[in-house]
C-alpha cells in the first residue's frame, strides 16, 4: 500500500488509479510490450542480459528494489532493515529481512524464508555460472531465522549490505520448482528456466525464446485488482526504430524499451500521434577512454598494452587540450537530445555522489590551442602537431552504433583544429565487448589511444564502479586479459584513498571519499567524460501507470500499468 | 544414374563430416566471446566462472567430439523418443544453445513454421512470377515489356531490403494503415477470419523477398531462352510445322532449363536458412533472426547445428539440381 | 541523282576494302546497334568519370563537418542537401561512389574469375568434377559472418602496415566478398559446361585435334557468357550491398569513409522526414546496375557468333 500511494503522489494520478484499485484484476485485456533484443531466457541468475533480466522482473521479485528516485522501497520485504531499526548489525556483518505476512507463489504456495536461502545457494553455487554472483560477494551464510524471517552474514563489514536479494538482478526464485536445478544441473532445467514461478504480477503462459513471451495476470499477486492487464504479448527482435514506428507511428504496441535514436527522428515519430517518447537518468557516461600505456603496433602483442606510459596522452596539456577542444552540448543535441545531459564526471548521479568540480560546457578552442603551444607541441606542416618526434595521431576506436559513428565523425574534426589527427575504427560490439583473448579489437586489449563506450554502475552505491580504476584491476595478458581498469589507471594515491572508502560506513563521508576518487581519475587523464545518458522509452498514449526507472527495471511497476479510456 | 546417386550420397558423408570440423574450427578462431552481451557491471570473475559453466573450459576436440556425438547419436534418439514416446535418450545431453540453456533442436522446429510459410512462400511466389516474366521477356525481346520487366526487376534486385523493407512499412502500414508493421508468431490460423489476419501480415515480407527471387531467376531465365531461341533446333522444330506454343514452351523451356534449376536448388537451403535482414525488419523471427542473434550473441552450439543443417540442405540440393541436369538433358552422363 | 551512283560504287568499294575486318570491329558494330547498352554503358562511363573527376569540380570534402547547416534541402551551396552533420551529400556521393563502385568492380571480377575457373574445370573435366563441386558445398555452407570476422582478426593489421589502412582494408573487403560469392557462378557454369560438352560442335571439334585448351578458349566459354554475364550483373548489385552490411556490421571501411550502401543505410532512419537523403544513393545503385546491365546484354549479344551474323 505505501507502494501505491507513493506511486500516486509521484504521477498526480491519484484520483483514477485508486478509481480502479477496487475493480477486478484483469480488466483491461492485452497489454503489448516491445523489446527490440529479444529475451532469451527468463531465469535471470543464468544470464546478464538485461532485456532478460527485465523480461523476468515481471515474473520473478526482490525483497527491495529501487524506486524512480533510486531510493530503495521494501518490495517483499515488510521494510527496508538499517542500523537505526536494527535490521543491519552494528558492526555491519548481518542483515536480517523479514518477508511480507501472506505472501504466496504464483502456484499458490506460501513465500518461506526457505526460498530466500535456496535462491542464495542457487547462485552460490560454484560450479551454476551465476551471472549475479556480484550481488552475493562477500556473503559467508545465510539463514533462515524463522517462517519469515532471513539473515545474511557476511564475511567482513559491508558498509553496503544491499546487495543480495534486492534489485532487478536478484530476486527470490521458488525452492520447490529450483532444488533439483543446482550448480551444473542448471541449465539443463529448460522448463523452469523458460518458466519461472513468481510473486510478481504476471505468470508465463507460452515463452519462445529470442522470440514472444506470452504471459497472463497472477491470480495469486498480493494486490487485489492488480494488475489491471489480463495479458502481456512481450514480442522481441528488430530494432529500435521499428519499436519506436510501432509504438508512436502505428501503435501497434504499448510501450517500447530503450529507443536508441537519433532525436529528430523520436521528434518526428512523436508526430504520428498514438505514444511519446519518456526518458529518465541512470548513471550511464558515455565517455572517452584514453590510453595510459604504449599501444604502438611495433611493440610485441604482449607489451603493447602493459608498457607505460603512452608517449603523448600521458601530458596534462595534450588530455585537457583534447577535452576542451570538445563541444558536449551539440554532442548531446545530435545524439541524445532529452535523453542526455553534459557531464564531466564519471559518477554524474545519485546527486550526493556526483562532483561539481569541473565545468566542461564549453568548447574552447583558443584554449586547448594555447595549452598545447605552451606545452611545446608545435604545429606540423602537415596540421599535426609534434613535439620530439612524436605526433599527436590517434587511432580512436568505438563499437558499431549509428550515434557513436557521428559522434567519432565531429570529435575527429574537432580535434584537427587543434591539430591532433584520428583514425577512426569501429568494431563490431559482439567483438568489442566480448573479452575474447584472441581477439586484438576487444575494449579490454586497448590496441589504440583511445576508445569511446558507456558504462554505468548497477543500484546506487559507486563504490566497486570507483574501485575499477585501481593498479591491480588493469587488463594483462597474465589475467587473460580480463580486469576492468581499461585506461590502466595507476596512482598510489587514488589506491590509497579508496582502501579509506571501503573501510568507510558514515553516508556523508563516502559521499565526499567518492568525490574525490572521481576528480583523481578525471583530472589525471584517464578518460574524457562525454554525455551523462538517459534512457528514452516510447509509450501509447492509451497506456497509463508508467514510471519510467533507470536504478531498476523498466518494467519495475508494471502491476500499476492501466488503459486509459 | 543410381550407382552414379549411391556414389554421390557416400561420398557426401565424409564431405559433411569435413564442413562440420571446418565450421567448428572457423567458429573456434572467430573472436568473439559468449559474454560480449552481458553489461559491463558484471565482474569479470564472474564472467570467467559464467564461461565454464558452459563447458568453455575444455579443450577444443572434445567439444567438437561432444557437438558430433550429440548432434549425430542423442538428437536422432531424442527423434525417435517423441516419434514413438519411447525413451532411449533419456539423461542424455542434447546440443544446448549458451544463450537459452535450451535445446537447440526444440528452438528451430519453433522457428520452422514461420519461416516455410514467409521465406518458402515467398519463394514459391517469386518463382512462379519469374518463370513467365523471363520466358515471355525472352521471347520478345526488345519489347515494351521486356523493358519494364528488365527495369523493375533490376531495380528491384538492386534496392537492399534494409531499404525496401522500411519502405513499405512507412507506406502500407503507417500511411495507409493496412498491414501490421510486426509479425504475429503466435498467431493460430483457425477459421477464415484468422486465415486473412495471417494473410495481411504475411504479405509485406513476402512481397519484399519475392522482389529478390523474382529479379534474379528472371534474368537467368531470360539469359538462357535466349540462348537457346537462336539455336538451330528451334529453326528444325518451327520447320516441322509445330505451333509456336509447344515450341517455346516444351522445345526451348526444357533445353534453358539448367542454369535455372541450379539457380533455384541453390536457393532451396537459403528458404531454411531464413531471411536475415528481412525477418529483422518485420519481425518474423525465423531461423535467420535466430542464427543472427546467435552469432552476435556468440552462441557457438546454436551457430554450428544451423549452419551444419543448412550445410546437408545445400549438399543434398546440389546433389538434386545434379540429378535433373540429367533429365533435363539426356546427353549429360556422369559415369 | 548524279551522286546516286558513284557514292553506291564507294560503297561496294568501302565493301571491299573492309573486307578482311578484325573481329572487334564486328562486335562493336553489333554492340552499337543495341541502344539499351549504348544507353547503358555511356551511363555507366558518365558515373565513373563523374565520381573520378567529381572532386575536382565539387571541392567541399566529403567529411567536413559544418554542424550548422544541418539536414539540409537542396539548395545551391548543397544540390544535393546536408546529412545529419551538416556534411555535404553530393561529395558524399562522390567520394562514397568511388569506393562502392571499386568495390562492386573488384570483388565482381574475382567472384567471376573465380566461378568461371571452377565451373568451367569441374565441367569439363570429370576427374576435377567430385572434388572442386565438394570445395563449392564446403564454401556454401560456410557461415559468412564468422568468416569474414575471422578474416578481419587475421589479415586486417598485417595488410594495413603493407598497404595502408584504406588500400588494406580495400583489398580485404574485396577478397572477403569475391571468396563467399563465386559458388553459384560456379555451379551455374558448370551446369552449363556438362550440357555443352555433349554437343556435336564440341564433338567436332575435338575430333579435329583441337586441344582442351583451346576448346574451352574458343568453344566452351563462348558459350557460357550468357549465364556469367547475368551472374556480373547480379554480382556487381550484391557486392555494393553485401560491402554496406559490413559497413553496418562493423567489418568495413573506417566509419568516417562514405559508401554509397553505408549513405543508404544511415539515412534510412530519415526515410520520412528527409526522403531526398534515401534517394540519392537508392537511385545511384539502381542506376549503375541497370546501366550493368544493359552492358552485359549489349557485350553477350555482340560476343555471341550467331547473333552477330544477323
Amino acid at each position: 500500500m505505501k507502494l501505491a500511494s507513493l506511486v500516486c503522489v509521484a504521477i498526480g494520478l491519484c484520483a483514477t488509479s485508486h478509481a480502479f484499485a477496487q475493480e477486478e484484476r484483469g480488466r483491461d485485456g492485452q497489454v503489448n510490450i516491445i523489446y527490440w533484443q529479444a529475451p532469451s531466457i527468463l531465469n535471470p541468475y543464468l544470464s546478464g542480459g538485461t532485456k532478460d533480466t527485465q523480461a523476468a522482473s515481471l515474473i520473478l521479485e526482490p525483497l527491495a528494489r529501487y524506486n524512480e528516485n533510486g531510493e530503495l522501497t521494501p518490495w517483499l520485504a515488510e521494510s527496508i532493515p538499517t542500523v537505526e531499526n536494527g535490521g543491519v548489525a552494528e558492526d555491519l556483518t548481518s542483515i536480517t529481512w523479514v518477508i511480507k505476512e501472506g505472501l504466496l507463489w504464483s502456484d499458490g504456495t506460501p513465500v518461506t524464508s526457505e526460498d530466500a536461502v535456496f535462491t542464495a545457494q542457487y547462485c552460490m553455487n560454484p560450479e551454476g555460472g551465476c551471472a549475479q554472483l556480484k550481488n552475493f560477494g562477500g556473503v559467508s551464510t545465510v539463514e533462515a531465522v524463522d517462517e519469515r524471517t532471513v539473515k545474511i552474514n557476511f564475511e567482513a563489514a559491508t558498509p553496503f549490505p544491499y546487495g543480495p536479494l534486492v534489485g532487478l538482478q536478484s530476486p527470490l526464485i521458488q525452492k520447490a520448482q529450483f532444488q533439483e536445478c543446482l550448480g551444473p544441473k542448471a541449465p539443463e532445467c529448460t522448463t523452469e528456466n523458460f518458466g519461472p514461478i513468481g510473486t510478481g504480477p504476471f505468470v508465463v503462459e507460452e515463452f519462445r525464446p529470442n522470440d514472444v513471451i506470452t504471459l497472463v495476470a497472477n491470480d495469486n499477486f498480493r494486490e487485489d485488482g492488480k494488475p489491471a492487464f489480463a495479458k502481456v504479448n512481450f514480442k522481441g527482435g528488430g530494432d529500435a526504430a521499428a519499436a519506436g514506428r510501432a509504438v508512436m507511428e502505428t501503435g501497434e504496441f504499448d510501450y517500447a524499451w530503450n529507443l536508441q535514436l537519433a532525436p529528430d527522428v523520436i521528434a518526428n515519430m512523436e508526430k504520428g500521434g498514438k505514444g511519446t517518447s519518456i526518458a529518465a537518468f541512470g548513471t550511464l557516461v558515455e565517455r572517452i577512454m584514453l590510453n595510459q600505456t604504449n599501444p604502438d603496433p611495433s611493440l610485441s602483442a604482449d607489451e603493447r598494452s602493459v608498457i607505460g606510459p603512452h608517449p603523448s596522452l600521458s601530458d596534462p596539456a595534450v588530455y585537457q587540450a583534447l577535452s576542451l577542444a570538445i563541444d558536449r552540448p551539440l554532442l548531446v543535441e545530435i545524439g541524445y537530445g532529452q535523453a542526455g545531459k553534459v557531464t564531466c564526471n564519471l559518477v554524474p548521479a545519485p546527486e550526493a555522489y556526483a562532483s561539481t568540480s569541473f565545468t566542461c560546457d564549453k568548447q574552447d578552442m583558443d584554449a586547448a590551442n594555447k595549452l598545447l603551444d605552451d606545452a611545446g607541441w608545435a604545429m606540423g606542416a602537415d596540421g599535426v602537431r609534434v613535439k620530439d618526434g612524436v605526433r599527436l595521431s590517434y587511432l580512436y576506436q568505438s563499437s558499431t552504433n549509428a550515434v557513436r559513428q557521428d559522434f567519432q565523425a565531429l570529435i575527429k574534426q574537432w580535434w584537427s583544429e587543434i591539430g591532433v589527427e584520428s583514425e577512426l575504427r569501429n568494431i563490431s560490439g559482439s567483438v568489442f565487448f566480448g573479452g575474447d583473448p584472441g581477439s586484438p579489437d576487444t575494449f579490454q586489449k586497448f590496441y589504440a589511444d583511445v576508445e569511446m563506450y558507456a558504462n554505468e554502475f548497477d543500484g546506487t552505491d559507486p563504490q566497486s564502479y570507483l574501485g575499477q580504476y585501481t593498479c591491480d584491476k588493469a587488463p594483462r595478458p597474465d589475467t587473460q586479459w580480463q580486469g576492468e581498469n581499461i585506461s590502466r589507471f595507476c596512482s598510489d594515491d587514488f589506491d590509497t584513498l579508496y582502501k579509506q572508502l571501503e573501510r568507510t560506513a558514515e553516508a556523508s563521508e563516502r559521499h565526499q571519499i567518492s568525490k574525490e576518487l572521481n576528480d583523481m581519475i578525471v583530472s589525471n587523464g584517464a578518460l574524457i567524460p562525454l554525455v551523462h545518458r538517459g534512457r528514452v522509452s516510447g509509450k501509447s498514449n492509451t497506456l497509463g501507470g508508467v514510471i519510467l526507472s533507470t536504478w531498476d527495471s523498466e518494467l519495475w511497476n508494471a502491476a500499476d500499468w492501466y488503459r486509459i479510456k | 544414374m543410381l550407382t552414379y546417386t549411391l556414389r554421390r550420397l557416400l561420398t557426401s558423408i565424409p564431405t559433411l563430416l569435413f564442413i562440420a570440423l571446418t565450421i567448428f574450427l572457423l567458429l573456434e578462431l572467430a573472436p568473439g566471446d559468449p559474454m560480449a552481451q552481458v553489461p559491463l557491471t558484471v565482474p569479470p570473475e564472474v564472467k570467467e566462472k559464467m564461461r565454464l559453466a558452459l563447458g568453455l573450459g575444455e579443450p577444443a576436440y572434445i567439444r567438437f567430439w561432444k557437438w558430433l556425438v550429440q548432434f549425430f547419436w542423442v538428437e536422432p534418439l531424442n527423434f525417435i523418443d517423441w516419434l514413438f514416446n519411447t525413451s532411449f535418450a533419456a539423461e542424455k545431453q542434447r546440443v544446448i544453445s549458451w544463450q537459452t540453456r535450451s535445446p537447440v533442436m526444440d528452438i528451430v522446429v519453433q522457428r520452422m513454421p514461420q519461416t516455410l510459410w514467409v521465406v518458402g512462400m515467398s519463394y514459391i511466389v517469386g518463382i512462379l512470377i519469374a518463370i513467365p516474366i523471363g520466358i515471355y521477356s525472352a521471347y520478345r525481346q526488345y519489347s515494351v515489356f521486356d523493358q519494364v520487366g528488365t527495369f523493375v526487376t533490376m531495380v528491384g534486385f538492386s534496392i537492399p531490403p534494409f531499404f525496401s523493407g522500411v519502405l513499405v512499412i512507412v507506406v502500407f502500414s503507417i500511411f495507409l494503415g493496412w498491414f501490421p508493421s510486426i509479425y504475429d508468431t503466435t498467431h493460430q490460423v483457425t477459421d477464415w477470419d484468422s486465415f486473412v489476419v495471417q494473410l495481411k501480415q504475411m504479405i509485406m515480407p513476402v512481397m519484399v523477398l519475392a522482389l529478390q527471387t523474382t529479379a534474379q531467376i528472371s534474368r537467368f531465365m531470360r539469359a538462357s531462352m535466349l540462348d537457346n531461341l537462336n539455336q538451330d533446333y528451334v529453326r528444325t522444330v518451327r520447320a516441322k510445322g509445330l505451333s509456336e506454343t509447344v515450341v517455346v514452351l516444351s522445345h526451348v523451356l526444357r533445353n534453358s532449363l539448367i542454369p535455372v534449376v541450379t539457380v533455384i536448388a541453390l536457393g532451396v537451403p537459403a528458404i531454411f536458412g531464413g531471411a536475415i535482414i528481412t525477418e529483422q525488419v518485420f519481425k518474423v523471427n525465423g531461423i535467420g533472426q535466430l542464427l543472427i542473434t546467435a552469432i552476435q550473441a556468440n552462441d557457438l552450439p546454436m551457430v554450428q547445428t544451423l549452419t551444419f543443417i543448412f550445410a546437408i540442405l545445400i549438399v543434398f540440393f546440389n546433389l538434386v539440381a545434379d540429378l535433373l541436369y540429367g533429365i533435363l538433358d539426356p546427353r549429360i552422363r556422369y559415369d | 541523282m548524279t551522286d546516286k551512283a558513284p557514292s553506291s560504287l564507294a560503297d561496294t568499294e568501302s565493301a571491299l576494302d573492309h573486307k578482311p575486318r578484325s573481329q572487334r570491329w564486328d562486335v562493336w558494330d553489333q554492340f552499337k546497334s543495341h541502344k539499351g547498352a549504348l544507353f547503358g554503358g555511356g551511363f555507366f562511363i558518365f558515373i565513373t568519370i563523374g565520381v573520378l573527376l567529381g572532386p575536382w569540380i565539387w571541392t567541399i570534402e566529403a567529411t567536413f563537418i559544418d554542424i550548422r547547416s544541418r539536414n539540409q534541402g537542396m539548395t545551391l551551396a548543397h544540390p544535393f542537401g546536408t546529412d545529419q552533420l551538416g556534411r555535404d551529400m553530393l561529395a558524399r556521393m562522390i567520394a562514397g561512389g568511388r569506393v562502392s563502385l571499386a568495390v562492386g568492380f573488384a570483388a565482381m571480377l574475382l567472384a567471376l574469375l573465380l566461378g568461371t575457373l571452377i565451373g568451367v574445370l569441374a565441367g569439363f573435366y570429370q576427374r576435377l568434377d567430385s572434388i572442386l563441386m565438394r570445395l563449392t558445398d564446403l564454401f556454401l555452407s560456410l557461415p559468412l559472418l564468422p568468416l569474414l570476422l575471422v578474416m578481419v582478426m587475421l589479415f586486417r593489421q598485417p595488410l594495413s602496415n603493407a598497404f595502408g589502412p584504406e588500400t588494406g582494408i580495400f583489398i580485404l573487403i574485396v577478397t572477403a566478398i569475391g571468396l563467399t560469392s563465386w559458388m553459384p557462378t560456379a555451379r551455374i557454369v558448370r551446369g552449363d559446361v556438362l550440357a555443352l560438352k555433349e554437343r556435336e560442335f564440341i564433338l567436332a571439334a575435338r575430333s579435329i585435334g583441337t586441344s582442351n585448351n583451346a576448346l574451352i578458349r574458343r568453344h566452351i566459354i563462348p558459350n557460357v557468357m550468357s549465364p556469367i554475364m547475368v551472374s556480373a550483373t547480379l554480382g556487381i548489385a550484391n557486392a555494393i550491398i553485401t560491402e554496406s552490411a559490413l559497413s553496418f556490421l562493423g567489418l568495413g571501411f573506417p566509419p568516417d569513409f562514405p559508401t554509397w550502401g553505408r549513405i543508404l543505410f544511415d539515412a534510412t532512419d530519415y526515410m520520412q522526414q528527409y526522403p531526398s537523403r534515401v534517394l540519392w544513393p537508392g537511385l545511384a545503385i539502381s542506376l549503375t546496375v541497370l546501366g550493368v546491365n544493359y552492358l552485359g546484354d549489349g557485350l553477350r549479344d555482340a560476343l555471341d557468333p550467331r547473333i552477330r551474323g544477323r
